[in-house]
């Protein structure tokens, strides 16, 4: 069964593929776009029917050992055997069901996206193959499938994001994006090769039983475990875009917009934190890795929210908004708190693919525009995308009921009950920008005065259903999604206990002591929760103060000269890129140069000085072939005489 | 005065020297073929003078041998001149460097 969902997207990508993107069967746009339409989205339907069922008897079975099929034997060398299995189990389902339903959803909404591209069978099968390796990645049952699926989705992040390749800047920011992944990759990898030499093993089951054995663990120096969830964690940070590897996730853009809600918010750039959750063992066991993982975490969440509060894009905006979640989510497993990280996951896919979807619908009614200083007042002209969007930036403010609220809540607490007060403060403060920016973005695109231009004007018009659909479904689970994971301590005022279904039933599958509580702390629960609730009402206030209330006050913030260039400095995004290209590419490129240079003297000159000796040589011996027989014949009797001199000479 | 095999000796030697300078000096090909038919004979007298001198008829035998050889070599040798001829028009032997270095 696990094996049919993954094969499903695989199918249909292979269909889509081999048989319209190749042109085998060529037939008029419109047939062609409702055969691919039905096998894209039929395949994925499936997938995600069959994944429900598992989840069902998962949670019926109660089996926290998860359902295991070993299809079959994949590499076998020496002591090292990777069997071909797949592993459903409490982590693993939650991902699964994630990646299929939203991913149905984004499916169906690209039906209306893509409606007038010419390579829309090209498009689908990318996004087919980009499900089957993302389900790869989630339920491979050892270290090198999940490497497969890791590589995979990068690939069809890659093939995504330079959709477009007629555009060359949006094939470069294909190209930026799988470089950058490299360097996650690499350490990734070391990690696998770490993990073999210290267990063994790649298998999940094996590892991280042994992992959690004490008797096993004394032996194995504490150095190596923190070598192996840093190595781990330098690979989430090039996939989930955690600084300094997150530049490639701006530029990734540049591809279509579903594609960039699909792969770029909602599945593909969680992986990293799936990874983490998936790791526990190696996480829990370093507090060094782990206070590495968080500060990283804090500061990414901090400087993409800084950023996102000037960009002038508003696929820009919500992209470095994913960065600064996606540091949240690492902030909940960085600290041991392996379900809140989860849960934020969880959520922000839904809301987070509702807001990209909602963009990608703005932008296809405004017929390409993406710049918000171009837009305003659109509530009027697309009423169902207004209103979802609305839902998801509430969400994502931590509106209090609304799923990012419950969500990040937990983050924030748990980051405060461990200890970690600065990160928390700094935390608060995000939490506050992120409730600022995303209302800005909702405030500059949908209220105020309009800015659209006459011609955009005529053709403004609310997307087809199979677009809005997709959002209102969206919006519903953004608004219901938080409530299977209500934190304890507000069940308890109702008189339910262990109301938090998707804690336990996460923490059931981790191998992992939970941590309790110890001692008392200057804020209860109570208060951390209102803290949360006023940092995001407070972001939400400043918004409509800056952009609807009194609009030129923002103006007088940003000309001022004392802390005008903190605002051009936002707006340039910290000159990141800058850096990194002065530093980086052009050291790179320096040192490419220099090693070039060092070929083509040292090494090709060696070899050449070396072939011009042995020709040289060959010349002169060559010399000695007159070609004349009669030199011949008088050199050889000039010898023979030498010769019998010689022979004369010796014998008396 | 009495005829000893070192007078034979003597002849033998001066005939393969004349014939070895006249392979080194001519350049006419059929010159050249009987230099060395000199030189093949100077070795002929060396073996009958010896086979005298020494009572063994081993040497008359490899004489007669040699004979039928060069006879052969004559032959073939003198039908190549023909062809040379025929390809280039010429028996000088210095033209013919093909395989100069």
């Amino acid at each position: 069964m696990i094996f049919l969902i993954i094969l499903l997207p695989l199918i249909g990508a292979a269909l889509n593929g081999l048989l319209f993107s190749s042109g085998l069967i060529k037939k008029d746009h419109e047939s062609e776009r409702r055969i691919v339409s039905i096998i894209g989205c039929s395949s994925i339907l499936l997938a995600a029917l069959i994944s429900t069922y598992l989840f069902i008897q998962l949670i019926q079975n109660d089996n926290p050992a998860g359902i295991i099929q070993n299809s079959f034997t994949w590499i076998v060398s020496g002591e090292l055997n990777i069997s071909f299995g797949f592993l459903f189990d409490n982590i693993s389902s939650v991902m699964t069901l994630v990646i299929t339903w939203v991913g149905f959803l984004i499916h169906v909404y690209s039906i209306g996206y893509m409606h007038n591209d010419k390579s829309y069978a090209r498009y689908f099968m990318y996004l087919n193959l980009f499900i089957f390796f993302m389900l790869v990645l989630v339920l491979g049952n050892n270290f090198p499938l999940m490497f497969v699926g890791w590589e995979g989705v990068g690939l069809a992040s890659y093939l995504l994001i330079g959709f477009w390749y007629d555009d060359t800047q949006k094939a470069y920011a294909g190209r930026k994006a799988f470089i950058v992944n490299r360097i996650g990759d690499f350490g990734f990898l070391i990690a696998i090769f770490l993990i073999f030499l210290v267990f063994g093993s790649l298998n999940f089951s094996d590892v991280f039983s042994q992992a959690a054995n004490p008797t096993f663990m004394e032996n194995v120096p504490i150095i190596m475990i923190t070598a192996i969830a840093l190595l781990l964690f330098v690979g989430a940070v090039g996939k989930s875009a955690q600084f300094p590897l997150y530049v490639w996730l701006p530029d990734a853009m540049a591809g279509p917009t579903p594609v960039s809600a699909l792969i770029h918010a909602a599945t593909m750039v969680t992986a990293g934190v799936y990874m983490v959750t998936r790791c526990a063992v190696f996480f829990s066991a370093s507090p060094l890795a782990q206070f590495i993982v968080v500060t990283i975490a804090v500061f990414t969440a901090f400087f993409a929210a800084t950023i996102a509060l000037s960009q002038t894009d508003i696929k820009k905006v919500l992209a470095y908004s994913t960065i600064s979640q996606l540091g949240f989510m690492f902030m909940g497993v960085g600290i041991g708190a392996y379900a809140a990280g989860m849960f934020h996951l969880v959520t922000h896919a839904f809301f987070k693919a509702l807001l990209f979807l909602g963009a990608g619908s703005v932008i296809h009614a405004m017929s390409d525009e993406q710049d918000i200083r171009k837009m305003g007042a659109l509530r009027k002209y697309l009423p169902i995308t207004s209103k979802t969007f609305l839902v998801g930036a509430l969400a994502i403010s931590g509106l209090p009921l609304l799923s990012g609220f419950f969500s990040k809540d937990q983050i924030l607490g748990q980051l405060y009950e461990r200890g970690f007060t600065i990160h928390f403060a700094v935390a608060i403060i995000t939490a506050l920008l992120t409730a600022l920016y995303m209302m800005r973005l909702y405030f500059l695109t949908f209220e105020g005065k309009s800015r659209v231009s006459e011609g955009v004007m005529k053709k403004l018009h609310e997307s087809p259903s199979t677009m809005t659909v997709p959002l209102i479904v969206l919006a519903v689970l953004s608004v219901l999604g938080g409530y299977v994971g209500v934190p304890d301590f507000v069940g308890e005022i109702f008189g339910v206990h262990h109301i938090n279904a998707f804690k336990e039933f996460v923490w059931a599958a981790i191998p992992v002591e939970q941590h309790h509580t110890l001692g008392h702390h200057f804020f209860s629960h109570w208060d951390l929760l209102v803290l949360s609730v006023v940092a995001g009402l407070l972001g939400i206030g400043l918004a409509y103060y800056f952009y609807i209330y009194r609009p030129k006050h923002l103006n007088k913030i940003t000309r001022n000269e004392d802390f005008g260039f903190l605002y051009n400095a936002s707006n340039s995004k910290w000159y990141i890129d800058e850096v990194y290209n002065h530093t980086f590419v052009r050291g790179f490129n320096e040192i490419s140069k220099l090693s070039f240079l060092f070929d083509l003297n040292i090494i090709d000159g060696l070899i050449n000085k070396l072939a011009s000796f042995t020709s040289g040589l060959s010349d002169f011996i060559s010399k000695f072939q007159f070609g004349l027989v009669r030199a011949y014949a008088a050199v050889m009797t000039a010898g023979l005489i030498v010769i019998i001199y010689i022979l004369f000479a010796t014998l008396n | 005065m009495e005829i000893t095999i070192n007078h034979y000796i003597l002849l033998s030697f001066l005939l393969f020297a004349i014939g070895c300078f006249g392979v080194i000096t001519r350049k006419n090909l059929i010159i050249v073929l009987m230099s060395l038919e000199l030189m093949l004979n100077a070795a002929n007298l060396a073996f009958v003078s010896f086979s005298r001198f020494y009572n063994d008829n081993t040497g008359q035998v490899f004489m007669l041998m040699s004979l039928v050889v060069a006879a052969c070599e004559v032959a073939v040798g003198l039908a190549l001149v023909v062809s040379i001829y025929h390809n280039k028009q010429t028996i000088n032997i210095d033209v013919l460097k093909l395989l100069k270095g």
